[in-house]
């Protein structure tokens, strides 16, 4: 089985790149968003070159576009990066390597690399499905970046609803996962913190505050409430 | 926007990275931890959707976006590609924003 040769790869490569695809367009709405929200073309890209973790990034700059402060940025954009550390956890099951090698490999530790990786039969297909669809997805991702942040400064965002753009590709981003009952409280409860709190407390402080709503995750999920189909918990050991 | 934000952020989203991948390693965390985790963007995401929908400036508003958004809601509810959910939010939403 080790030497299987590429063509049990095909689907894997075919299947990063309508992801990458995917995670282009994702990087041109982030891109348009980043400048909307008073940042410079070089600022997008570099934030795109070196977070590399979609929901943080949008999330930094939507609390920055609804006029919030820095650390409110920084506070919601380390909260969704944190899930990156349990996805870490799983792929050092299929990273293998010199210390420098999994020093590159944490660079590409997200969601859909994690996803691609663990939805694999083998450790050779896991590790290569994990290398081809990172940087598959890197690549995308900032060309995407760069093409928003070039086209959101040269034209007005308000006259094209590009504000609108961002809060619809996270509607679209989260979506997904609502589908299971627990996630979809949580993103009701979540969504009720922001709302109650938007008039009374500085912008960004309702985005913080709707983090509460991960506590209900503390109990145990019961019958109907499979754990393993939790966005993020798949595959962990 | 701020170089502070971006090059923060970028040491902290990979300070989790390689606390998970390099660090922690094949560690268990307890499953109570996991299964908060795993709700943080369920919780966050509709939040800010809710925060970039309906406020401006601290206030509660309701303009343009709301009809932008809640078509795109629909559109993300019924399985549309992002493309078609990204491109139906800010049309509508200018299409709105001319008419009033």
């Amino acid at each position: 089985m080790e030497h299987v040769p590429d063509p049990a790869l095909r689907p894997v490569a075919l299947a990063s790149v309508t992801l990458g695809v995917a995670i282009g367009v994702f990087g041109v709405v982030f891109g348009v968003g980043a400048v909307s929200a008073g940042g410079s073309i070089a600022q997008a890209c570099v934030m795109s070159l070196l977070v590399f973790t979609g929901a943080s990034q949008f999330t930094a700059v939507g609390v920055i576009a609804s006029g919030g402060s820095m650390a409110s940025a920084l506070g919601g954009g380390m909260l969704l990066a944190a899930r990156n550390a349990v996805y870490g956890l799983t792929l050092s099951q299929i990273v293998g390597g010199s210390l420098l090698t999994r020093l590159a490999a944490a660079h590409m530790t997200i969601d859909e690399t994690t996803a691609m990786a663990t939805s694999q039969a083998g450790l050779r297909a896991q590790r290569t499905a994990f290398w081809i669809t990172g940087a598959t997805i890197f690549v995308c991702w900032n060309v995407g970046t760069l093409v928003g942040a070039l086209a959101g400064s040269a034209i007005d965002p308000l006259t094209f609803g590009l504000d609108a753009a961002f809060p619809a590709g996270f509607v679209a981003m989260v979506a997904p996962q609502l589908r299971h009952r627990r996630a979809l409280l949580t993103a009701v409860v979540g969504a009720a913190i922001s709302l109650v709190l938007i008039p009374f407390s500085p912008p960004g402080v309702p985005i913080l505050g709707a983090s509460a709503a991960i506590l209900l995750g503390v109990p145990r999920p019961d019958a109907d409430d499979d754990p393993a189909d939790l966005p993020g918990t798949a595959g962990v050991p | 926007m701020t170089w502070t934000l971006v090059l923060l952020l970028g040491a902290g989203a990979y300070g989790f990275k390689v606390l998970g991948l390099v660090l922690l390693g094949s560690r268990r965390l307890p499953p109570v931890v996991l299964r908060c985790l795993a709700l943080v963007p369920a919780a966050l995401i509709p939040a800010i959707v809710v925060s970039d929908t309906f406020s401006s400036d601290g206030e509660l508003v309701i303009d343009a976006r709301v009809a932008g958004v809640g078509v795109a809601a629909f559109a993300a509810w019924r399985r549309a590609p992002l493309i078609v959910v990204v491109v139906l939010g800010a049309g509508v939403t200018a299409v709105v924003r001319q008419v009033a």
